[in-house]
């Protein structure tokens, strides 16, 4: 993201307060950019193996094995009602409850410094589902950042399993 | 020295190394009233267990240094530095003592009359500013008293004090090796803390995967990692003995509480028990001893109250009169055997038969075809007892089924065996730990996953070309297994992974290839699993799966096997029962094609719960269907947040509610309590005595405006008030139903039929009565398919409530081919669901239904249903009766 330089607050004039700045992994879905707190964030990987796990919901691509740890793979384009992509996508792996949780996605920006400043509610237009997971927007020169709400994202009914009946 | 002593040294001398610096800390902080706490209950504790044991020269030290600290925290004395000296010097005494108990296995000879002496006088304030110093008029061993110690005492820092006496000791030349003798017991045996031991078996777990993925990698290469691998692989094996070993108790602590239970059983019975335990000392998992310690206390209940007869009887029968019950623990092959045995009446399977017709948990036509063992497994299902009334011993139904659920979970089995007359005994199997398990890796559809190699009893190769080969029972496939017919399940099948197919039939096309089968067996159910391949057994390290994979009931874990892949492991509970689940919809779907009448007539008669609560004679009723379970809590472990009872019940906090607001608390016993679950959620009524179950025309003359009571029922010829579950849920849980239901209206037809479409128990049983009491006459299917089948049958109903969310067909489609055609086209039709949103009210709508109620504001459904029916009136368009 080439407009890092100019949110980071650089001014020596104005040295930069605590709390009015964030740090954000940002990553894009569908060609959106989507921005994650970067203490929520355990890891970026490459393209993994994906093991399946049978009647879980679709959203559920499967697991992986993290270094010993079994970490859930959420596929953020079917979380999000994004048409699938069919590149082999990235592993941002974060950490919710005490659970490890692995977004697929397409591709992983840098870690962004952004002022609070920019940040804004989400618009009341925007898509519910969007909506129920996103906490706000930060204006980027060029381009929308919507922060994601990893509780939010990680819970609800959208999970429900298929049920053998 | 016995096992109780040694716990005894090391336990007290903990406790006395904190007194030494607590005292200390009190005397620096006299106002301080949590130390002194502390301090008191330590010197208790102390006291306690000393005269538990007969160490009367311990036990009197301890006691009055006690009453000291008695008085410093009743405020009748200061803490004074004499003060403090006292009970520094009364430790100093009990640790001598210990030290020479430990060495000999008894108190030495001799009294403390000099120290106790000069305790009394602080007590009486004779002593208070200078201490007199205790003549030494002592035998030679007995321990230093010297003045000098005292006044060294008093010139030191106040941290250094506790050390001070053995420097003194030391000096004053008293032989070295005395000193050291108290700390020996507890350098024999540390407490380590549980969670360290499980982090430590959770390392154990990672180290042993790591393990297993070098083994795979040197596999059937001669490379230079071959001889380190293995040396690495043996230490790995050894450490992950030695860690399980720390986590090891003996059964024994399981059993320690069952001989009161049996004195106190045989003197409520009247029942005379000889109870006789070996193998208490086998070891197990204490994660998995925790998990058996209540299934136990169950079953030896239920041997007592169900299994030894009466004196008298038995020796009517020519028994002893002292019936005999034996629990056996032993090790057997990776697993432990638990053995309960009792010698008494044995099932009676007549009994158990009248039971399972009068529950209608099977019709007698069913129960002839069953063998015996298949009729006896009724036991372990829910709501099953065979007590004749409901006693506070067992009988209350709730017994077998949830011993049977805590063993499995654990992935154990129950099984028993039984001779009428001879007795019964209960064969529980469990493993030894629940960290590392052996398990079989198979493939199916392209996967592989894990079997509990514990649940495995045998694998057979099946081919067209062999003897052994699968067969077809109409859709259902069977395996010839040593003359007999082995029900199967295809593996690929249930986990919806033969594409293309919605019944057994894809494995016919199978049928030229070699298929392997695992039968399994889980309870007296055999059964055989169809899987594509069977790898190599391993020993896999069981880990839960992710919260939002845990409703899926096939899986037990997940696991990474040694080339690092993650597979899941299955659960052959969750596999038989979903079998079970796939024979019933295969008949179900059988009787809609030939059209056969699906026999769902309600006939009124419901099971009823008769319980005492507040008022001294007058009984109450709740459905029985409505509880979940009935327990006995131990009054001691109720507690209270926020200012209201909760119960810490299977790992939640679960509210307790009276069934009157004015309930009287128990001090102590145990306290009977209604358990009603719904989803997570739960909630405890509190009862003053459970007394019968009975069954009986459901006829609730519905009540004036009484809150909690649903109105008035003639049960067994008295008049019962039926209690309003859902008022005391609401007000357990204010966020179970949202806001309270509206009162209801009188504006129904004479003798309205209502068809209720829910496969949720709760909610049918939940809204049955209250509707039944405003004059509805209630039928009920369980599904849409159910419902649809009593449409082509030509039933008619005045109104029709259905659920949204169900298996099969759900609320909109039902609704849609309930709109579409047939006689029920212009029937009012009301959706009952869980989700409101804005959304689904539309979706609702659009599929045609004329309401959508909130589950969460059930009573609104007699209002809704009222004004469907009048709209429909309006419209000239009303059900027909």
């Amino acid at each position: 993201m080439t407009e890092r330089n100019a949110l980071v607050a650089t001014d020596a004039a104005r040295p930069p307060a605590h709390g009015l700045e964030q740090e954000y992994v940002t990553m894009t879905v569908g060609g959106h950019w989507f921005g994650v707190p970067v203490l929520k964030v355990q890891d970026v990987l490459g393209h993994q193996r994906v093991a399946q796990v049978p009647l879980a919901s679709p959203i559920i691509s499967g697991s992986i094995n993290l270094r010993g740890r079994i970490v859930t793979v959420i596929d953020l384009h079917r979380r999000l009602r994004l048409p699938p992509s069919d590149k082999p996508g990235m592993n941002v792996v974060v950490e919710c409850k005490g659970e490890l949780y692995s977004l697929m996605i397409d591709s992983v920006g840098e870690v962004t410094s952004l002022l609070m400043e920019r940040f804004e509610p989400l618009p009341t237009t925007m898509d519910a589902l969007w909506r129920s997971v996103a906490d706000g927007v930060f204006r980027l020169d060029g381009s929308l950042l919507i922060i994601l709400d990893i509780e939010k994202l990680l819970d609800g009914d959208a999970f429900a399993s298929v049920h053998v009946t | 020295m016995d096992d109780l002593l040694r716990d005894f040294l090391t336990e007290t001398q903990e406790s006395l190394a904190v007194l030494d610096t607590e005292v200390v800390a009190l005397e620096q902080d006299p106002t301080n009233s949590a130390i002194l706490q502390d301090i008191f209950r330590l010197m208790h504790t102390i006291k306690g267990t000393c005269g538990f044991l007969g160490l009367a020269r311990l036990e009197r030290v301890a006691h009055s240094a006690e009453g000291i600290l008695a008085m410093i925290r009743d405020a009748e004395m200061t803490v004074s530095p004499a003060a403090v000296t006292e009970i520094l010097q009364a430790l100093d005494r009990i640790k001598w003592l210990l030290g020479r108990l430990e060495q000999n296995g008894q108190e030495p000879e001799g009294d403390d009359s000099d120290l106790l002496a000069a305790l009394d006088r602080l007590k009486t304030g004779e002593a208070a500013p200078s201490i007199p110093p205790p003549v030494p008029q002592v035998p030679q061993d007995e321990p230093p008293q010297g003045p000098a110690q005292t006044a060294e005492i008093q010139a030191a820092e106040p941290p250094a004090v506790a050390r001070v006496p053995v420097a003194a000791n030391k000096e004053s030349g008293e032989p070295p090796a005395r000193e050291v003798r108290p700390g020996e017991t507890a350098n024999q045996a540390i407490r380590v803390s549980v969670d360290l031991l499980e982090s430590l078996m959770t390392l154990v777990s990672e180290l042993v995967l790591t393990r297993n993925q070098l083994i795979q990698m040197v596999r059937g290469k001669d490379s230079e990692f071959t001889a380190p691998v293995q040396r690495l692989s043996l230490i790995t094996s050894d450490i992950q003995e030695g860690v399980m070993r720390t986590r090891m108790q003996p059964i024994g602590n399981a059993w320690a509480t069952l001989p009161r239970l049996v004195r106190d059983l045989c003197q409520e019975t009247g029942k005379k028990v000889d109870l006789q335990m070996s193998g208490s000392e086998t070891d197990l998992d204490r994660q998995v001893l925790e998990m058996i310690k209540d299934p136990l206390t169950h079953m030896v209940r239920n041997a007592i109250d169900h299994g030894i007869e009466a004196p008298a009887q038995r020796l009517q029968t020519g028994k002893p009169e002292t019936g005999l019950l034996s629990l056996t623990a032993f090790h057997e092959g990776g697993h432990i055997l638990i053995r309960i045995a009792d010698d008494g009446q044995g099932l009676m399977v007549d009994r158990i038969k009248a039971r399972i017709m009068q529950q209608e948990l099977a019709t007698e036509t069913e129960l002839r075809a069953m063998a015996e063992p298949q009729i006896l497994q009724y036991i372990f299902k829910p709501g099953f007892s065979t007590a004749e009334r409901v006693t506070s011993v067992s009988g209350r139904g709730v017994g077998m089924d949830v011993v049977r659920t805590n063993i499995e979970r654990i992935g154990g089995t129950i099984d028993f065996a039984s001779t009428v007359g001879r007795g019964t005994t209960f064969t529980i199997k469990i493993p030894l730990t629940l960290a590392i398990v052996s398990a079989l890796i198979i493939e199916a559809a392209g996967e592989r996953f894990a079997v509990p190699q514990i649940s495995v009893s045998e694998l057979v190769r099946a081919s067209p070309r062999s003897e052994q080969k699968v067969e077809w029972l109409n859709d259902a496939p069977v395996l010839r297994l040593r003359d007999r017919l082995l029900p199967l399940i295809s593996l690929a099948h249930i986990l919806h992974r033969d594409r293309g197919t919605d019944n057994g039939a894809p494995i016919a096309s199978k049928a030229s290839d070699d298929l392997f089968i695992v039968v399994c067996q889980v309870g007296a159910f055999t059964f055989g699993i169809i899987v594509d391949r069977v790898f190599d057994t391993e020993e896999i390290v069981v880990k839960p799966v992710a919260p939002m994979l845990k409703d899926i009931a096939l899986f037990s874990g997940n696991t990474i096997l040694g080339d690092g892949s993650v597979i899941m492991i299955l659960d052959p509970n969750g596999i038989a029962a979903a079998a079970s689940q796939m024979a019933i919809s295969r008949s179900q779907n059988q009787d809609a094609a030939v059209g056969a009448p699906a026999p769902r007539a309600h006939d009124d008669r419901a099971t009823f719960l008769i319980f005492r609560a507040g008022e001294t004679d007058e009984l109450k009723a709740v459905p029985l269907a409505l509880v979940a379970r009935l327990e006995e809590f131990n009054v001691g472990k109720i507690e209270h947040s926020h200012g209201k009872p909760v119960y810490q019940y299977r790992g939640h906090l679960m509210p307790l509610l009276p069934v009157r607001a004015d309930h009287v608390w128990k001090n102590a016993g145990r306290q009977p309590v209604l358990v009603f679950v719904d989803g997570p959620r739960s909630m405890g009524l509190v009862v003053d005595e459970i007394v019968d179950i009975v069954e009986d025309r459901m006829q609730v003359e519905l009540s004036a405006d009484r809150e909690g009571v649903l109105g008035t029922a003639i049960i067994r010829g008295k008049a019962t008030d039926v209690i309003d579950v859902g008022y005391y849920l609401r007000l357990a849980l204010a966020d179970w139903f949202g806001p309270a239901g509206t009162p209801y209206g009188d504006n129904v037809p004479a003798h309205p039929r209502l068809l209720i479409v829910d496969d949720s128990a709760f909610f049918r049983n939940l809204i049955t009565p209250q509707l039944v009491a405003e004059g509805w006459q209630v039928i009920v299917a369980k599904s849409a398919d159910e419902a649809l089948s009593l449409r082509d049958e030509g039933q008619m109903f005045d109104a029709v409530i259905s659920d949204i969310e169900m298996p099969g067909m759900n609320g909109y489609e039902f609704a849609r081919s309930v709109r579409q055609d047939g006689v029920w086209s212009t029937v009012p039709l009301i959706a009952l669901s869980a989700h409101t949103a804005e959304r689904d009210l539309a979706r609702g709508r659009s599929a045609g239904f004329d309401d959508y109620v909130s589950k969460s504001d059930y009573g609104r459904v007699s209002i809704a249903l009222q004004e469907a029916i009048k709209r429909k009136q309006a419209e000239g368009l009303g059900g027909v009766s």
